[in-house]
């Protein structure tokens, strides 16, 4: 089992590779790895909770740990309270233990 | 945790996009943990550590150019290259020399050095982890 960390900094609206990401994700985790999306930046705003899709809440389904940014999170307006079931708030020293314990590390 | 070697590449222009600063955020993680870290820079980011780089004023709102308060990428990696050095880290930063040549930005702050893709295949062979943040 291989551990991986993928850094979501696109937003759902402004790429149409994004839903790929999350599709990688998901099957990064089907395979059997360790699986950490980390969004930043406009990645944190599709773990709106209401936002038309249900992207992120599939990829949590599939196991995957959802982290959002808690610095992008107020760049954006977005409270804690506003976030899709399963999406946790963090920092980037998260981020940056996992990327030290040697998870492989994807900028997406 | 014990303090491990990482290596961090930029790519992305000074005063461009989010991804510069968070790519610094991660830097300040990483030295706050006392990890050493190289940086390869490349393509645009080798201007981040330019020397010339110049606070202006805002005439459209009035204010000088002690009052814009203007940031530069440059003097928030001076502070991180001080605070590693504070912490007991390292921060080695590294700029792709061809890239550097073909922006004219030679003249870069104290502790940014010269380098070559050999570099960054070297720290990344050394490192315990390598992160790439490209341009998109």
């Amino acid at each position: 089992m291989d551990s991986y960390l993928l850094f979501e900094s696109q937003g759902p609206l402004e790429s149409a590779q994004v839903p790929l990401h999350y599709e990688l994700a998901a099957g990064l985790k089907k395979a059997g790895n360790k699986v950490t999306v980390f969004l930043v930046q406009n990645g944190v705003t599709a773990a709106r909770r209401g936002l038309r899709t249900d992207a992120v809440a599939r990829v949590v389904e599939a196991g995957v740990e959802v982290l959002a940014d808690d610095f992008s999170l107020r760049e954006c307006g977005i409270p804690p309270s506003r976030l899709a079931a399963g999406v946790k708030v963090a920092n980037l020293d998260m981020a940056m233990d996992q990327l030290a314990e040697g998870r492989k590390a994807l900028w997406l | 945790m014990a303090t491990k070697k990482l290596t961090l590449v930029l790519m992305d222009a000074p005063f461009e996009n989010a991804r510069t600063v968070t790519g610094l955020r991660l830097l300040d993680a990483a030295i706050r943990r006392g990890h050493e870290v190289t940086v390869f820079a490349y393509e645009g980011a080798v201007a981040l550590t330019f020397a010339k780089q110049a606070p202006h004023a805002n005439a459209v709102h009035g204010r000088d150019a002690v009052q814009e308060d203007h940031p530069l990428p440059k003097d928030w990696i001076a502070a991180l290259m001080e605070a590693a050095q504070l912490n007991g880290g390292r921060l080695d930063w590294v700029n792709c020399g061809l890239c550097v040549d073909e922006r004219g930005v030679g003249e870069a702050i104290p502790g940014a050095r010269r380098g070559s893709p050999a570099d960054l295949w070297k720290a990344a062979e050394a490192s315990d982890n390598t992160l790439v943040i490209g341009t998109r």
